[in-house]
C-alpha cells in the first residue's frame, strides 16, 4: 500500500517542461477537433448513440494524433521578424532585411521591369510554384518562380485585364478586351468564352472547377471548366463592379458596388445571399482570410474594415485608403495604393490588425494589384512598370501538405492530382455560406410558444405603432375633426390587436379540445360542447 | 533585428535517387483544407456507386449430386474442405477452391439428415432416415494426389444402427462425444455402439442440435413442439426449455460470444437469444418472406447467413433487425443449408437444385492479395461510405438491391398485413380502457412461455 501511495504522489509531479508541452498540444487539439461535438443525449435510439459515442471518442484521438504530430513531426517552422530595442518593425527596409537572409531567400527579392507594356496583374498557382503575369497592352506569361524561369510569353495585341490559372499550371484564363479566353501552358489558345462577354475580373473556384467572371454590364456568370457547362449566369442589379473575390472557405464570391455594398453569390441562385453595406463610398477592394471567419474591405471613404462574417459584424476599422488587398496564409493583410504598400499584422491573437512592416515601391510606380505567394514568405506586387517581389517575414505557411499542394510536384504526381482532384469534384450546390452544414443532423423545430409577458408585450408595442403612425395624418379644410381622428386611432388599435386576440381564442380551443381528449376516443362525441 | 524567412533546399524535398520514393510531407492543418466535409460526401457517393459496380458475389457452383442438398458440414481444421450430404444417401467431401469432390461417403440408404466434423477433423459422422449413425475417416489427400481414387468409396469406419431416424447431429467442440436427434436427444461416444445418453422432454421430434463453442456440455436443441431446449450434459435432466408460437428450423451458437444463440424459425425470421435469459429475445431479425431453413454464424460473431425457402440466402448483422446482403439466382431454388466459411469470406449454399454454391460474404471484395496501398484505399472508401450511409443520396445507393418479382410482391403483401395488424391493434387500444392493453415487444410476443 505504502508503494502505491508512492506511484501516486510521482504520477502527479510532471516535470514543468512536459506540462507546457502538453498544455500546447491541449491547445492545438481545439483546432483539430473542428468544433463542438454532437450532442448526444437528445437520441433516443440507444444503439445509434453508442455507436456515435465511440466515434466521438475517436475524433477526440485523432486530434490528439495530429497535435502531437504538428508539435513534433513538421519539417519546416514559420518565418519571423522580430524588432529589437526601439527599433520598429515597420520601419525595417526590404535591403536590410536582405542583408540578414541566405542567398536562395534574396533570390525572391527583385523588380522586373517592363515599361511599354501597362500595369501588370499575376496569380499564382495553389502551390506557390507558377506565377501568371497580364500587362494592361496584352503581354501574357507563365514563370516558374522555383527557377526564375520564363516558360512562355506572348502577346495578344488587346487589352488584358485579368489573369487565372485554372486547377493546375497547364492551363489559366485571360480576360481580354472582348471575352475571355483560354490557354494552354504552351501558349496555344484551347477556347474563346463568348457567353461571357467583356469580363473585368476572373476567380476560379477550385473545389468546384467553376470559372467565374463579372462583365462590364455587372452580369456575373459560371462555367464549369470540365464539361464546359454554363451553370450561371445572372444579373447583379448593381451595374458595373471592379471588385470581385472568391471566398476560399465556402466557395461565395463577393462583389463590391460602387453604392458601397457588398453582395455574395452562389452559383445556383439568381439572388445574392447576403447583402451588406460596408462603405460610404464605393468598394475598392476586397481579401478573404482563408478560415472563412475574417473579410477586409476597402472603400473610397478611405476606410479599411475588417469584419467577422459569422455575425457579419466589423471588428476593426482602420484608417487608410487600399486599392488592393490581400489576406496571406498565417493571416497577414497587405494593402497597397498608389506606390505604397503597407502589411499589416495580427500579432494580440485577438483579430486585432496593427502595423507590420511598409514598403513604398519607386515613386511614379502606380501599384495595380498585390499577392502573397502560397507557401512562401513573399509578396508580388504588380505595378505599372512591371512587377516586384518582397520579403515578408511570417507571411507563408512553413509546411505544405504533399496531397493538398506540393510545391516539389513532379509532371506524374501533377497529374494523379488531376484525376484524383476530378474525381473529387463538388457540384456547385454544395456551395453555401456554412458549408459545415453538409453531413449534419436537421434541427428539431420546436416553436417556441412565447409566454404571457412576452405575448403582451408584443401586443402593446403593435398598438403603439398603430397609433403613431395614424397620428401623422394631419388633413385639413374641415375634415380634421376630433372625434373622426378618434375613431380613426381606436380602428387601427383594433386591427393592430386582432391577429393576438385571434391566437389566445384558438390556443383556447385547442386547451378545450385537450381537455376533450383525455376521454377515451369512444366517448367523446357525448362531450358537451361549451360554445 | 532577428529575421528568418522560409527557404526550402530542393534536396530536403525530392528524392536523391530515380530508385527511391518520392517523399510525401503532411500537414493535417484543416485551414489548408477547404470545404472537406463536402469532398467527403462526394467521395462517399463515388464510393458508394463503386461498390454497387463491382458487387459480384457468386464465385461458383459446385454440382455433383444427383438430388437435392439437405446438409453441410465444415471441418474446422481444414479452411478448404466442406461435407456435403443429399437426400439420396450420397455424402461428399468438396475442395473449395477448385469446386471438385474430393471423395465420396457412399453408404447411407436413405436421406442424410446430419453431418458433422469431430474436434480434430479426422472423423466425419453422418446420420440419416435409415436409422443408422456412420463414421467415416476424412482422407488427407487433397484433389490432385488422388486423380484415380477420387470417386472411390471410403469404407466407413463404424455403422451404428438404432431405433429411430435421425433428424441432426453435431459434435462437441472440444470433447468426444456427439448428439443426434431424432425422437430424442442421444450421446453418442465414438466407440460405443449404443448411445451413452439419452435426454427427452415431451414426445415430439427432437428436429436440430447444436453444441455451444465456449461450453463444451451445454446444447440447443429445437422441436417440432415449437419448443427450444438447452441441455447440460453434466447434469442428467434438461436445463430450460422456450416454447414459441412456431417451429424453429435450425439454431447456431455465436462463436464470440457463446451465451448467445439465434434460432431460425418458421415464421420467416430468425430470433437471437441470450441463453440465461430466455424470455424475451435479443434481437428479432425479419427480411425473409418464407420460412428460414437454415442459419449459420461467421467466424467473428459479426454476422451470420441464413437460408430460406423463399430461394434466397441473406445476411445479417448479428445486432441488426434487417439484413445487409441477399443473393438469389434463377437457377438456386429452396436453399436447405448454408455454412459461413471458416475465414468469413465465403458463405456456402446448399439447395433444392443439387447444387452447393459459392458467394462471397462481402460482395463488392477484391479477392486475392491486396497491396498495402490498395486496402488502405478500400478501407477509405468503406469508412468515408459508412460515414454518410444515413443521407438520402448515398443511403439510396446503398441500400438498393434487386429482388425477383415474387420475393418483391411477397415482402410487400407481408408489410401490408404487418400495418393493419398494427392499425387494428392501435384501434383496439385507442378505444378500451386506458392501460389495459399493455404494449408487448415483438422480442416478447412470439414467445408463449419459458418453462424451467
Amino acid at each position: 500500500m505504502g508503494v502505491r501511495q508512492e506511484d501516486d504522489i510521482n504520477a502527479k509531479i510532471i516535470p514543468p517542461k512536459e506540462q507546457e508541452i502538453s498544455d500546447e498540444i491541449e491547445i492545438k487539439v481545439k483546432k483539430y477537433l473542428r468544433g463542438e461535438g454532437a450532442n448526444l443525449e437528445v437520441l433516443h435510439d440507444k444503439k445509434l448513440k453508442g455507436q456515435l459515442a465511440v466515434r466521438e471518442e475517436l475524433y477526440g484521438k485523432s486530434a490528439k494524433a495530429a497535435a502531437k504530430a504538428e508539435k513534433w513531426l513538421m519539417p519546416s517552422e514559420g518565418g519571423y521578424l522580430e524588432a529589437e530595442g526601439i527599433e520598429k518593425t515597420w520601419r525595417i527596409k526590404q535591403e536590410a532585411i536582405a542583408r540578414e537572409v541566405d542567398i536562395l531567400s534574396r533570390k525572391n527579392q527583385h523588380d522586373i521591369v517592363l515599361p511599354e507594356l501597362g500595369p501588370y496583374t499575376m496569380n499564382f498557382t495553389s502551390s506557390g510554384r507558377y506565377m501568371a503575369v497580364a500587362g494592361r497592352k496584352g503581354h501574357l506569361a507563365i514563370i516558374d518562380m522555383k527557377s526564375m524561369g520564363l516558360i512562355k510569353e506572348f502577346q495578344v495585341r488587346e487589352a488584358v485585364r485579368d489573369v487565372v490559372f485554372l486547377h493546375n499550371e497547364q492551363f489559366f484564363a485571360a480576360a481580354q478586351k472582348k471575352y475571355p479566353y483560354i490557354y494552354n501552358r504552351d501558349g496555344t489558345e484551347l477556347h474563346c468564352l463568348k457567353e461571357h462577354g467583356a469580363i473585368l475580373k476572373l476567380q476560379f473556384l477550385k473545389n468546384h472547377f467553376l470559372l467565374a467572371s463579372v462583365n462590364k454590364f455587372g452580369q456575373l456568370h459560371y462555367q464549369d471548366v470540365t464539361t464546359g457547362q454554363m451553370v450561371g449566369n445572372y444579373r447583379t442589379g448593381h451595374g458595373r463592379s471592379d471588385v470581385m473575390r472568391v471566398n476560399p472557405f465556402n466557395g461565395v464570391i463577393a462583389l463590391g458596388h460602387s453604392n458601397g455594398s457588398l453582395s455574395m453569390w452562389k452559383p445556383t441562385s439568381s439572388a445574392p445571399l447576403i447583402k451588406m453595406l460596408c462603405h460610404h463610398g464605393p468598394v475598392s477592394a476586397l481579401a478573404f482570410h482563408s478560415n472563412g471567419h475574417l473579410m477586409a474591405t476597402a472603400g473610397m471613404d478611405r476606410k479599411i474594415k475588417l469584419w467577422d462574417l459569422r455575425k457579419f459584424e466589423v471588428l476593426q476599422t482602420l484608417p487608410g485608403h487600399a486599392k488592393t488587398l490581400d489576406f496571406s496564409q498565417k493571416g497577414l493583410l497587405a494593402a497597397s495604393t498608389g506606390s505604397f504598400v503597407q502589411i499589416l499584422g495580427d500579432f494580440s491573437g485577438s483579430q486585432n490588425y496593427s502595423r507590420y512592416m511598409n514598403h513604398s515601391i519607386a515613386k511614379g510606380y502606380q501599384v495595380r494589384n498585390v499577392l502573397f505567394r502560397p507557401y512562401e514568405d513573399v509578396l508580388a506586387i504588380g505595378h505599372s512598370m512591371g512587377w516586384s517581389s518582397i520579403l515578408i517575414p511570417g507571411s507563408g505557411e512553413p509546411n505544405f501538405d504533399s496531397w493538398v499542394a506540393n510545391p516539389f510536384e513532379t509532371s506524374k504526381q501533377r497529374r494523379e492530382k488531376e484525376v484524383k482532384s476530378l474525381l473529387d469534384k463538388l457540384p456547385p450546390e454544395t456551395i453555401m455560406l456554412d458549408p459545415r452544414k453538409i453531413g449534419t443532423m436537421r434541427p428539431m423545430r420546436k416553436k417556441e410558444k412565447p409566454s404571457k409577458q412576452e405575448r403582451d408585450a408584443e401586443m402593446e408595442a403593435a398598438v403603439a405603432d398603430a397609433k403613431n403612425s395614424i397620428t401623422r395624418k394631419k388633413k385639413t379644410k374641415g375634415r380634421n375633426k376630433p372625434s373622426k381622428r378618434s375613431k380613426k386611432v381606436q380602428e387601427a388599435v383594433e386591427r393592430a390587436k386582432r391577429p393576438f386576440l385571434e391566437e389566445e381564442l384558438s390556443q383556447k380551443k385547442k386547451q378545450k379540445i385537450s381537455e376533450q381528449s383525455e376521454l377515451p376516443k369512444s366517448l367523446q362525441r357525448f362531450v358537451r360542447k361549451t360554445a | 533585428m532577428k529575421v528568418k524567412v522560409i527557404s526550402r533546399s530542393t534536396d530536403e524535398f525530392t528524392r536523391e535517387r530515380s530508385q527511391d520514393l518520392q517523399r510525401v510531407f503532411r500537414n493535417f492543418d484543416p485551414n489548408l483544407r477547404t470545404q472537406e466535409k463536402a469532398v467527403e460526401y462526394v467521395r462517399a457517393l463515388n464510393a458508394a456507386k463503386l461498390e454497387k459496380i463491382f458487387a459480384r458475389p457468386f464465385v461458383g457452383a459446385m454440382d455433383g449430386h444427383i438430388d437435392a442438398v439437405s446438409c453441410m458440414a465444415k471441418n474446422p481444421n481444414h479452411l478448404k474442405g466442406i461435407f456435403s450430404g443429399s437426400m439420396d444417401g450420397d455424402v461428399r467431401l468438396w475442395d473449395l477452391a477448385s469446386r471438385q469432390t474430393v471423395c465420396q461417403f457412399p453408404g447411407h440408404q436413405g436421406a442424410v439428415r446430419g453431418l458433422t466434423a469431430s474436434t480434430d477433423g479426422r472423423i466425419l459422422v453422418s446420420c440419416g432416415t435409415d436409422c443408422t449413425v456412420r463414421l467415416w475417416n476424412v482422407p488427407l489427400a487433397t484433389v490432385t494426389d488422388s486423380d484415380d481414387s477420387s470417386d472411390n468409396s471410403v469404407k466407413p469406419l463404424a455403422v451404428y444402427v438404432w431405433k429411430n431416424a435421425f433428424w441432426a447431429v453435431d459434435h462437441q467442440w472440444n470433447g468426444d462425444l456427439f448428439a443426434t436427434a431424432g425422437a430424442q436427444v442421444d450421446i453418442w461416444d465414438h466407440n460405443r455402439s449404443q448411445p451413452v445418453n439419452s435426454f427427452e422432454w415431451g414426445k415430439d421430434t427432437v428436429i436440430s442440435v447444436r453444441f455451444n463453442p465456449g461450453e463444451p456440455n451445454v446444447l440447443a436443441t429445437s422441436a417440432s413442439d415449437r419448443s427450444i431446449t438447452i441441455y447440460d450434459l453434466r447434469m442428467s435432466s434438461p436445463a430450460r426449455k422456450l416454447i414459441m408460437r412456431t417451429k424453429t428450423n435450425s439454431i447456431a451458437w455465436n462463436p464470440m460470444e457463446p451465451m448467445n444463440f439465434t434460432a431460425a424459425n418458421e415464421d420467416c425470421s430468425c430470433y437471437s437469444y441470450d441463453a440465461r435469459k430466455l424470455d424475451e429475445a435479443r434481437c428479432v431479425h425479419k427480411d425473409h418472406v418464407s420460412a428460414v431453413m437454415d442459419i449459420d454464424y461467421s467466424p467473428t460473431g459479426r454476422e451470420f447467413v441464413t437460408g430460406s425457402y423463399d430461394r434466397t440466402v441473406r445476411i445479417f448483422q448479428f445486432n441488426a433487425g434487417h439484413s445487409r446482403e441477399v443473393y438469389h439466382t434463377k437457377r438456386m431454388q429452396r436453399v436447405f443449408c448454408v455454412k459461413f466459411s471458416c475465414d468469413g469470406s465465403y458463405v456456402i449454399s446448399g439447395s433444392d437444385d443439387t447444387n452447393l454454391r459459392i458467394w462471397k460474404a462481402k460482395a463488392s471484395e477484391q479477392l486475392g492479395v491486396l497491396l498495402p496501398r490498395e486496402r488502405r484505399n478500400q478501407e477509405y472508401l468503406e469508412a468515408v461510405k459508412n460515414r454518410y450511409k444515413h443521407l438520402p443520396e448515398v443511403k439510396r445507393i446503398v441500400r438498393h438491391r434487386h429482388l425477383p418479382k415474387p420475393i418483391y410482391k411477397a415482402s410487400a403483401l407481408r408489410r401490408i398485413m404487418t400495418e393493419a395488424e398494427r392499425k387494428k391493434e392501435e384501434r383496439r387500444r385507442a378505444h378500451s380502457a386506458p392501460g389495459s392493453m399493455p404494449r408487448v415487444p415483438l422480442r416478447k410476443k412470439r414467445i408463449i412461455k419459458e418453462i424451467e
